[in-house]
C-alpha cells in the first residue's frame, strides 16, 4: 500500500504576546508540537493519543494549515502540504477533512443540515447545480443514517449524536481521502459512542478512507486503530501497531496512561495496579530539558536530564514499534 | 439505619415548552459508610436527583417525595435548615471546580470561611486545619499553595482543593457529581484513588454520579443505572457487571469498547435518549429496546426486587433477554 | 445497527416524500418575542405612532407654516386643542397648527432615528466584522481607527458641521450617520472575536470557504441577533441627540421642525399657560423612546444565546 502521508519533522510553534507586553518585546516561544515523524498508510487509522495539552489537536490542525506548521507534509509522496501556496492549497483542501469534538457547536446555527452539509460542495464543486447538490446531500444524510427529509432542519433540532453524523456527512460529501477526526465521541452519551464510532468504521471501509483519529480515551483508539502515536508535551514517546502497543506498551508513559484507563469490570479495576504519576503536566512554555517525560517519569535518571532520547525501534519491541526512552 | 434515604423522589422543571420530568420516582438509600454509585447518560436525571435532595435545584424546578437525611426530612426544608447540613453534614463535588471556587478570593480565604462560619473557629486555626487538609488529599507544598487563588492550580489540583474544601467540616456524606469527568485519567486515576483513601481515612459515605462505567467498579459497592429520569436497575457492583438483568445495563455494557482487550464489534443501542418534554408513555427504553412489545408500551414497568439487594425494572425476566 | 438500519429505512420510505420543516432559531425568538408583553406593547405603540407621523397630513387641517391670524397674540385664550377651531393640538406660539407640525416633527425624529441606526447597522456590522475576524495588525489598525474618532467630542463636531456647513435635515443625517456606526463596530467586533473560534468557523476554515464568504455566510447571520438589539436601541439615542441639537437651536430649519424643536419650543413658552405646546411633543417623544426600548428588551430575550 501506498503512503498517504509522510509526515516528518513537523513543529508547530506559537509565539505568545502576553498581556502588558510593550510591542517590540520579542513574543515567548511555545512550542506546541516538535519535530514529529509518522506515515500514514491509505484505508488506515492513525490513533493519536495523548493528555490535553499535548499537542494532538495542534497536530491536525496543522496538517489542514489551520496553524501554521513547519517541515515537512508529503502528499502522495510528491506535494509538501506545509508548503504550498493558498491557491495551490484548495485542491487538498477537498481531499483532507475534519470532524470536530463539539457537535452541536461545530455546525453554524443558523443554517439547515442541507446547506451545513452542502457548503464543502458549494466550495469545491461549483460546477453542480442546484438540484445535483440536494441530490447528493440527501444521498450523503442516508449514508450516515439520517432521514433525508430532515434536511431542511436546524442543528438545534437535532440529538448530539445526530449533530455528530451531521458533521460526519459534512466531511464526507466531497470523498476526501484522509478524514482527521478530533475527540469525535467524546462528547456523546456512551450508548451513542458505539453508534458514531461504528458508523465511521463502516464508512470507512466503504469509501476507503484513512483516518487520523484523535482521542483521550484510549479504549476508543483501541477499538478504531490500526497504529497509534502516544504524544507527550508535543513530542511522540511511542508509536506502534495498535497489538504492538496494547499488548506491550514500552514507554513508561504508555504503561502509566493504560495503567489509568478504568476498566469496566469490578474484579480487574479492583486489583490492577495503577502506576500513579506524580506532579504536573510542565508548562509548554519551559519544557523540561532533555527527555520532556522525565520530570513525572518513574523511571528518571541523570542521563534523562542531558540526553533527549531519540524515538527508536527496541530490541525487545515489535517490528513496527519505535519508543523514545533510554530505558524502554 | 440509612444516612441518605430518598424515596419516591420526582423533579419537574417548567420550562417554556412545557413542563419537563427530569427525574420519577426514585428512591435509594445511602448507609453511613457506603458508596453508591449513579450511573446515567446526560438526561437521566442522575444530577437532578443530588441536587433535589439538597435544595440545589434552579428556580423553575419542583420536588415532590421525601428525602430524609440523618433521620430528618430535608426535602424543601427551610433554607436555614439546609445550610446547616449543606455545610456541616453533607459535601458536594462538582464537575468543574471553578464553578464552586471563588476566582476572586485566595484559597486559604475560601477555605477557612467554611470552619470560622459553621464551627466557629478562630481564623488562625482555621487555616492552620485547612493546610492540614490541603496535606491529606495530597498537594504538595500546601502550607505555600494556600496562600494561591484557584486559577494558580492545574485542573486536578483544582479538584483537590475543592475535595479538601468539601471535607473541612467533616461530613457524613460525600457527594461528588461527575468529578473526573474534565480531568485527564492519569489525574482522574490520582483523584479516584485519593477518593479511597479519603473514605478509609474519613469514614464517610460517598455517593458517585458518574457516566463513567470503569470508574463505578473500580470504587463503588453499589451502583444504581438511571435512564429517562427513572431507576432501571439497582444492584451491588458485582453481579451488576457480570449479570446484568436490564436490557439498557446489557446494552450499556456491549457498548463500551475496553483498553485491555481487543473487541472486534461494538453492539449498539440504537437511537437517542428521550425527549424529556414528551416522555414514552411506558417504560422509558421501550423505544430502543430489542425486548420491547406492545406490553412494555403499556405501562412504566415498577422497580421489583428480584434478588437479594438486587432490583430491576423491566416486565420481561432475566432469562428471557437473550 | 442492523435494528437501527431497517427502523432508518423503513421511516425513510415512509417520509422521505415530504421534507419536514425547520424550525429556524428566528422562528423560535419570534416566538418567545410575541409571548412577551411588555415587549408587543411597545410594538403596538411604536405602530400607532408611525400611523400617526403617516397618516396625519391627511388628518391636519392646517398646513405646518400656516399663521391662524385669529389666534395669534391670543395663543393662551384661543389656542387650546378643540376641535371647533381645527387645531387637535392647539397652536404654538405664532398661531401655527401645533397637530400638523408634531406630525412632521415625528417623521423628521423617526427619520433621523432610523437612518442613523440604519448607518450603524451596516456600516458597523461590516467594519466590525472584518476586523475582527482578520485580527492581527489589521484589527488593530481598524480598531485604533475607532478609537481616535470615539474620542473627538462627538456632539461639538456635530454642531461645528451644522455651523459649518448651514443647518439642513441633509447635513444632520451625515452628521449622525457618521458617528453612530463607532459603537456598533466596536460591539460587532468584540461578538466576532467570540464568533471565530466557534468550531463552526473552524470547520468552514479547513474546508476552505474563503474569508469574505465565512463573514457573509457565517459570521454575519449570527451576529445579526446582537445587532437587531442594539439597532432598536440605537434609534431612541439617535432621536435623543437631534433633539438634543434641536434644543439647542441647531436642529433642522424653520419652517420644519422635529420633536427636540417643538419641546424647546414649549418649555420656552411653559410661564404663559400653553403646556399643550410642550405636553403634546412631549408625549409622543416618551412613548417612543419608551416603545423602543421595550421592543429592545424584548429582543434581547428573545435572541438571548443562552435560551437556545
Amino acid at each position: 500500500m501506498t503512503d498517504l502521508l509522510k509526515v516528518e519533522d513537523l513543529r508547530v510553534n506559537f509565539d505568545i504576546h502576553r498581556d502588558g507586553d510593550m510591542p517590540w518585546t520579542p513574543p515567548r516561544r511555545l512550542q506546541a508540537v516538535s519535530g514529529v515523524d509518522f506515515t500514514l498508510k491509505q484505508g488506515e487509522t492513525l490513533g493519536i493519543v495523548g493528555e490535553s495539552g499535548c499537542g494532538k489537536s495542534t497536530l491536525a490542525r496543522a496538517l489542514i494549515r489551520l496553524v501554521p506548521g513547519e517541515g515537512r507534509a508529503l502528499w502522495l509522496g510528491s506535494e509538501n502540504l506545509l508548503g504550498l501556496s493558498r491557491s495551490r492549497m484548495m485542491k487538498y483542501r477537498s481531499q483532507i477533512q475534519m470532524v470536530f469534538q463539539d457537535p452541536l457547536a461545530s455546525l453554524d446555527p443558523r443554517m439547515t443540515v442541507g446547506q451545513i452539509i452542502a457548503e464543502p460542495l458549494r466550495t469545491h464543486r461549483r460546477d453542480l447545480s442546484a438540484p445535483r447538490v440536494k441530490a447528493r446531500v440527501k444521498e450523503m444524510m442516508e449514508r450516515v443514517g439520517l432521514l433525508p427529509n430532515q434536511i431542511n432542519r436546524y442543528p438545534h433540532e437535532f440529538s448530539g449524536g445526530q449533530c455528530q453524523r451531521i458533521g460526519i456527512a459534512r466531511a464526507l460529501i466531497v470523498e476526501p481521502k484522509l478524514v482527521i477526526c478530533d475527540e469525535p465521541v467524546s462528547a456523546l452519551d456512551v450508548s451513542i459512542q458505539a453508534q458514531v464510532i461504528n458508523l465511521l468504521m463502516r464508512l470507512q471501509q466503504e469509501m476507503g478512507l484513512s483516518l487520523i483519529f484523535i482521542a483521550h480515551d484510549l479504549s476508543v483508539v483501541r477499538h478504531i486503530s490500526n497504529r497509534v502515536m502516544v504524544l507527550y508535551l508535543g513530542k511522540v514517546m511511542e508509536i506502534a501497531t495498535r497489538d504492538a502497543l496494547f499488548g506491550k506498551p514500552l514507554h513508561p508513559y504508555t504503561q502509566a496512561l493504560m495503567s489509568a484507563v478504568p476498566i469496566p469490570d469490578p474484579k480487574i479495576e479492583r486489583n490492577k495496579t495503577t502506576i500513579q504519576l506524580e506532579g504536573d503536566l510542565p508548562s509548554p512554555m519551559a519544557p523540561p530539558s532533555g527527555c520532556v517525560f522525565r520530570t513525572r517519569c518513574p523511571k528518571a535518571q541523570a542521563l534523562c536530564a542531558d540526553n533527549p532520547p531519540v524515538l527508536e525501534r527496541k530490541a525487545d519491541g515489535e517490528e513496527d514499534q519505535k519508543v523514545a526512552c533510554h530505558f524502554a | 439505619m440509612a444516612l441518605l434515604d430518598i424515596r419516591n423522589l420526582s423533579v419537574d422543571f417548567d420550562t417554556n415548552d412545557g413542563t419537563v420530568s427530569a427525574v420519577s420516582d426514585v428512591s435509594l438509600s445511602v448507609a453511613p459508610g457506603a458508596t453508591l454509585a449513579i450511573v446515567g447518560e446526560s438526561g437521566s436525571g442522575k444530577s437532578q436527583t443530588a441536587f433535589a435532595a439538597l435544595g440545589l435545584l434552579a428556580r423553575n424546578g419542583r420536588a415532590t417525595g421525601s428525602v430524609m437525611f440523618d433521620g430528618q426530612e430535608i426535602l424543601n426544608a427551610p433554607l436555614s435548615v439546609l445550610n446547616r447540613i449543606r455545610a456541616a453534614e453533607i459535601a458536594m463535588v462538582f464537575q468543574d471546580p471553578m464553578t464552586s471556587l471563588n476566582p476572586y478570593m485566595r484559597v486559604s480565604d475560601q477555605m477557612a470561611e467554611v470552619l470560622t462560619q459553621h464551627k466557629g473557629m478562630s481564623k488562625r486555626d482555621a487555616v492552620a486545619a485547612s493546610v492540614r487538609m490541603l496535606d491529606a488529599v495530597k498537594i504538595p507544598d500546601a502550607k505555600a499553595r494556600v496562600r494561591l487563588y484557584p486559577h494558580e492550580f492545574s485542573g486536578g489540583m483544582r479538584q483537590r482543593v475543592m475535595i479538601a474544601m468539601s471535607l473541612l467540616a467533616r461530613p457524613q456524606l460525600l457527594i461528588a457529581d461527575e468529578p473526573t469527568t474534565a480531568l485527564d485519567v492519569t489525574v482522574q486515576a490520582q483523584i479516584m484513588h485519593l477518593f479511597a483513601e479519603l473514605q478509609q481515612e474519613f469514614g464517610m459515605a460517598v455517593l458517585l454520579i458518574t457516566h463513567d462505567l470503569g470508574v463505578v467498579a473500580g470504587f463503588c459497592e453499589e451502583v444504581l443505572v438511571m435512564y429517562g429520569g427513572r431507576i432501571m436497575e439497582q444492584a451491588p457492583t458485582d453481579p451488576l457487571f457480570e449479570t446484568p438483568s436490564h436490557p439498557y445495563t446489557r446494552g450499556l455494557l456491549k457498548a463500551i469498547p475496553r483498553v485491555d482487550v481487543a473487541t472486534h464489534a461494538l453492539d449498539t443501542i440504537p437511537g437517542s435518549p428521550p425527549n424529556m418534554l414528551h416522555p414514552p408513555a411506558g417504560c422509558p427504553f421501550e423505544p430502543r429496546c430489542r425486548w420491547a412489545g406492545e406490553d412494555c408500551r403499556a405501562a412504566v414497568p415498577p422497580l421489583d426486587r428480584f434478588a437479594p439487594g438486587r432490583s430491576r425494572a423491566c416486565i420481561r425476566k432475566p432469562e428471557e433477554l437473550t | 445497527m442492523i435494528i437501527e438500519k431497517e427502523k432508518m429505512t423503513s421511516l425513510a420510505d415512509r417520509l422521505v416524500e415530504q421534507e419536514v420543516k425547520g424550525r429556524s432559531p428566528w422562528t423560535d425568538a419570534r416566538k418567545r418575542f410575541l409571548r412577551n408583553r411588555a415587549a408587543m406593547a411597545g410594538l403596538v405603540v411604536l405602530v400607532l405612532v408611525l400611523i400617526f407621523a403617516a397618516t396625519g397630513p391627511f388628518l391636519a387641517r392646517f398646513s405646518i407654516d400656516e399663521i391662524d391670524f385669529m389666534i395669534i397674540g391670543q395663543v393662551a385664550e384661543l389656542g387650546g386643542p378643540s376641535f371647533e377651531t381645527g387645531h387637535y393640538f392647539g397652536t404654538d406660539d405664532l398661531g401655527r397648527d401645533l397637530f400638523a407640525r408634531v406630525v412632521q416633527g415625528t417623521q423628521v425624529s423617526l427619520m433621523v432615528g432610523i437612518v442613523g441606526a440604519g448607518i450603524a447597522v451596516i456600516a458597523g456590522t461590516l467594519y466590525g466584522a472584518v476586523a475582527g475576524y482578520a485580527g492581527g495588525a489589521l484589527d488593530n489598525l481598524m480598531m485604533r481607527a475607532v478609537d481616535i474618532l470615539m474620542a473627538i467630542p462627538y456632539m461639538f463636531v456635530l454642531i461645528l458641521l451644522l455651523v459649518i456647513f448651514g443647518r439642513s435635515i441633509g447635513m444632520l443625517f451625515v452628521g449622525i450617520g457618521l458617528l453612530s456606526w463607532l459603537d456598533m463596530s466596536r460591539i460587532v467586533r468584540g461578538q466576532t472575536l467570540s464568533l471565530k473560534n466557534k468550531e463552526f468557523i473552524e470547520a468552514a476554515r479547513a474546508t476552505g470557504v474563503s474569508g469574505f464568504r465565512i463573514i457573509i455566510r457565517h459570521i454575519v447571520p449570527n451576529l445579526l441577533g446582537v445587532v437587531a438589539v442594539y439597532a432598536t436601541l440605537l434609534v431612541p439615542l439617535m432621536i435623543l441627540t437631534e433633539s438634543f441639537i434641536s434644543f439647542l437651536g441647531l436642529g433642522v430649519q424653520e419652517p420644519l421642525t422635529s420633536w427636540g424643536a417643538l419641546i424647546s419650543e414649549g418649555a420656552g413658552t411653559m410661564q404663559y399657560g400653553t403646556l399643550w405646546q410642550l405636553a403634546f411633543p412631549l408625549f409622543f417623544f416618551v412613548i417612543t423612546l419608551f416603545g423602543f426600548f421595550f421592543v429592545g428588551d424584548g429582543l434581547r430575550d428573545a435572541l438571548d444565546p443562552k435560551d437556545r
